[in-house]
């Protein structure tokens, strides 16, 4: 066990674990905030994707340790109402199904816009492959950042 | 007891609704769910398990408070058809309620207060549609015969919107203001009350966003393992990697010994068979938190005895099911003579098919909570698509009376038939009486796809006979996978009638002889439902076969399908089935198989898709129709070679005759991710076992299609309609497998005989 001081949505937290323990479980078990979601462990799937210093990335595969001295993002942390322009535009489209992945689709594509605000079909599709919806949500999504990027 | 197979409903031949004030006594009970409020409840009638007829009593209800809230119980599992939204927009539009306003409530597991809460089978909007409205309609009435009375006018002068009475002289009262008025009021009969016409609706037949997108964009929907309880430890199990097998012996010293881990604890497997609702034979690790309970079971040693299953091997067992087809096999439809028309043949066209076990891969894997209580109770969160099938399966684990259990139902991260299982909910009940706290069982993605319940691999043959005219005038379809049934009893070694019903023996074309037969194979592993079911692999074979007479004939395969159902009937099979029609539970004369409706989906896809004009142009399109779960559905499919020789799907159009579409977006959302969840069935996945073990670990093996191999514009053409409303969950996938092969097969030049089919 160790101490970690993290910044999370702009709040510093300090958590007592082991130093492997991945920044996915941290955030659910230690945090309590679970809206980001475990899919498959290894980053094959996304959804526990939340944004590390501007970059999308997979919480599940990366351990508490190297998350200190860095700024994180999570789902709770883009909006305080729901209301950014990407969380708009997936409710415009009516995106989810399940929902189960969207956080992590979400995260990607707030990282995406960023980057790169302009994206096109090529662009969106190699950075949301690494996010799987089971449900096939993946027309919808495709649409949804579009729609943000205008905005 | 269950029914054999829960994606079917239970036959139910009177399918009566009674809408009701609750008793007194009843709204005690029920009068958590209103403060002081007025509520109004639905009875179901259902067949119990011998066909009598059983009241659920109350159903479904709307309170409304005397702040204007107005509250729908939603009594469904929301696992992303978006059923929690349709049912109670069905109430709310008949009712005249603000929808932005209205606010929805998951019922618990409880079928005597419920009635049937299996989420399955496509049959929510199905079952529901008409007491939904009798409920909404009858709240509607009494609103506004307490509204006229107060203005002394006709109740005739009034109408409701936006959660208020509206006089024709512009008078208005809200709701909420009439609620003391209600509960004095004797309610009208139901059956007497008219119904709003179709075209007054404002939601009903309309897109309708889902009541929880704000939620799951903003990363608050809570799903099964969300849900936190004070003291909860998570346990994680390592099961027998091969069905049927136990524990030997375990040692748990080094497990014990991971900071966090709190105990371990073995779980008993049921053996064989193993269950529909059962837990696999295991060892769980209870700790404080997750990893602590991934790392304690990785340090787990565990001797095991691997049992009757460990020398199986998938491949084997397909070879073996392959070479059966060849032979005489146990004739399950019979029309003409098969034998005769073989031998005054003009041409014999003879195909196999084969298709793999595939894994649901939600994308939630299981996971659930139970907290047993020292008093002799147990209460449960779990995304459980069978809340009662659950509460039942957990009851016996823990010997205590079902009425013990409390049932919540949480948001489903996808479903697909998987959550029907309650082995999961089983097993959490298990560890907290064995903990003594709060117990979450949380499955890893390995877990899933190792111990699901699976779509079984399948075999398949067909003889199409032509004559010397070359009409089609034979069909010989054999057809060989393990059952569903063998899961809970090895002695079925025949697909069942309820499985021959889902798209092979209701084979529905006008040839004058088919046979169609079955052969014999074990099930060495759990079989389950997934998304269509049987269907899958039927629609496959089927669709495919008709493409290549087709073109051995030289005709454009949608003329020859369209003409191959001759003259627009109701089909029965009668005197050519062997066993019982299921009819997806429903009687025929409700819901006939009408070949006119299947022709109506040709027609509607071919002009929409301007089929003609993509074959002149020559795109490389597909074809094939198939209807199933009582919804007619058509597809055409359009692949291009990407930059790198890459199968792409530019395009695809569904027509669809659902009867009333209900939720027209959710509709359309299914039918988008139907063709991608068969995308998948056909271009990436499969599960293969050696050694009686599933050899793919997660979903770098077993693969699911992601955004770039994904169809890219979906068009969903409904059909215009006012016959009885039918789901939409499973349909898409059937006809999207066959029209994807024969695309495939114009654009490379060779049939698909097997998937997945590797590019
Ligand atoms: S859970 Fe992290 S990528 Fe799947
Ligand atoms: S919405 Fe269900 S997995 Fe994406």
């Amino acid at each position: 066990m160790a101490t970690f001081n993290l910044n999370i949505n702009g709040k510093s937290q300090s958590v007592d674990v082991d130093p492997n323990t991945p920044i996915l479980w941290v955030l659910r078990d230690q945090l309590d905030l679970v809206g980001t979601k475990y899919g498959c462990g290894i980053a094959q799937c996304g959804s526990c994707t939340v944004i590390m210093d501007g970059n999308a990335v997979r919480s599940c595969s990366i351990p508490v340790s190297a998350a200190e001295g860095t700024k994180i993002t999570t789902i709770e942390g883009l909006s305080e109402n729901g209301d950014h322009p990407v969380q708009k535009a997936w409710m415009e489209h009516d995106v989810p199904q399940c929902g189960y992945c969207q956080a992590g689709q979400i995260m990607s594509a707030v990282a995406l816009l960023e980057s790169n605000p302009n994206p096109s079909d090529t662009d969106i599709d190699n950075a949301m492959n690494g996010n799987i919806c089971r449900c096939g949500t993946y027309v919808r999504i495709k649409k949804a950042i579009k729609t943000a990027a205008k905005s | 007891m269950m029914p054999k197979f829960p994606f079917l409903k239970t036959k139910d031949p009177e399918n009566k609704s009674k809408v009701f004030v609750p008793s007194r006594r009843d709204f005690l009970k029920l009068s958590s769910l209103a403060t002081g409020g007025f509520i109004l409840g639905v009875n179901f009638q259902c067949s119990g398990p011998k066909g009598e007829l059983i009241t659920f009593a109350p159903n479904v209800f709307i309170t409304i408070d005397s702040d204007n809230l107005v509250t729908i119980i939603a009594h469904r599992s929301e696992m992303g058809t978006g059923i929690r939204t349709s049912l109670p927009m069905i109430v709310a539009d008949e009712l005249g309620a603000d929808w932005s306003k209205v606010k929805i409530v998951q019922a618990e597991g409880d079928e005597e207060k419920y009635g049937d809460q299996n989420t399955d089978g496509s049959y929510s909007v199905r079952m529901f549609y008409e007491p939904m409205r009798k409920a909404g309609a009858t709240a509607r009435h009494m609103l506004i015969t307490a509204a006229a009375a107060k203005w002394g006018i006709a109740a005739s002068e009034c109408h409701t919107e936006d959660a208020q009475v509206v006089s024709s002289g512009g008078k208005k009262i809200k709701f909420g203001d009439l609620v003391e008025q209600l509960k004095t009021m004797e309610m009208p009969d139901p059956e007497t009350v008219t119904l709003k016409d179709f075209s007054s609706y404002k939601l009903i037949g309309k897109d309708v966003a889902i009541y929880d997108a704000h939620d799951m964009a903003k990363g608050e929907a809570k799903f099964g393992a969300d849900i936190d309880l004070p003291g909860m430890q998570i346990a994680v199990i390592r099961r027998c990697p091969v069905v049927g097998g136990k524990v030997k012996s375990f040692n748990d010293e080094k497990a014990l010994a991971v900071p966090g881990v709190n105990r371990v604890v073995k779980i008993e497997g049921a053996g064989i068979p193993p269950g529909l609702d059962k837990p696999l034979e295991g060892v769980a690790v209870i700790a404080d938190n997750t990893w602590a309970a991934m790392k304690g079971r990785d340090v787990l040693e565990i001797e095991w005895d691997l049992g009757e299953n460990q020398n199986y091997s998938s491949a084997k067992q397909l070879e073996e099911m392959l070479k059966s087809t060849s032979g005489n096999g146990q004739v399950r439809r019979e029309r003409g003579n098969f034998n005769t028309a073989q031998q005054a043949s003009g041409q014999i066209i003879e195909r196999t098919y084969v298709a793999p076990f595939y894994a649901h891969a939600t994308m939630e894997p299981p996971a659930a909570i139970a907290h047993v209580h020292g008093d002799g109770t147990c209460e449960i969160w779990a995304p459980t698509q069978h809340p009662q099938w659950a509460r039942q399966a957990v009851a016996q684990a823990l010997e205590m009376d079902y009425q013990n259990v409390k049932m919540n139902i949480t948001l489903l991260g996808g479903g697909f038939g998987r959550k029907s299982k309650p082995d999961f909910v089983v097993e959490a009940a298990l560890l907290s009486k064995a903990a003594k706290a709060p117990v979450r069982v949380q499955w890893t993605r390995e877990d899933d796809l190792h111990h699901d319940f699976y779509h079984a691999q399948s075999a398949q043959r067909i003889r199409a006979v032509l004559d010397k005219n070359g009409n089609l005038s034979g069909w010989n379809h054999h057809t060989v996978f393990p059952a569903i049934g063998a899961t809970a009893n090895s002695a079925e070694i025949h697909p069942s009638d309820g499985e021959l019903g889902l798209g092979c023996i209701d084979f529905p074309y006008e040839v004058p002889n088919i046979r169609i037969e079955t052969h014999e194979s074990k099930a060495h592993t759990r079989i389950g439902w997934l998304r269509s079911v049987s269907n899958i692999h039927h629609s496959f074979a089927i669709n495919c076969m008709l493409d290549e007479i087709a073109e051995a004939k030289g005709v454009d395969p949608v003329d020859f399908v369209f003409n191959l159902l001759a003259e627009d009937k109701d089909l029965d099979f009668a005197g050519e089935l062997k066993g019982d029609f299921g009819n997806y539970g429903e009687p025929l004369d409700k819901f006939p198989w009408n070949t006119r409706r299947l022709r109506g989906v040709i027609e509607k896809v071919a002009q929409e898709a301007n089929w003609k004009k993509a074959l002149t142009d020559g795109k490389s399109v597909g074809f094939a129709v198939h209807k199933s779960f009582l919804t007619y559905v058509a597809c055409i499919v359009q692949v291009e070679k990407g930059s790198n020789g890459q199968i792409i799907i530019p395009e695809v159009h569904y027509a669809v005759d659902c009867g009333i579409g209900v939720n027209t977006d959710r509709i359309r959302s299914q039918f988008e991710g139907g063709a991608q969840f068969a995308t998948s069935l056909v271009m990436t996945s499969a599960i293969t076992f050696e050694n009686g073990r599933v050899q793919q670990n997660n979903f770098d093996g077993y693969q699911v299609i992601r955004m770039p191999q994904s169809p890219k514009k979906i068009h969903v053409h409904i059909v215009d309609s006012m016959e009885k409303p039918t789901g939409v969950g499973e349909p898409p996938v059937p006809p999207f497998i066959p029209a994807l092969c024969n695309a495939i097969y114009k654009l490379t030049g060779e049939r698909i005989y097997q998937l997945p089919f590797k590019s």
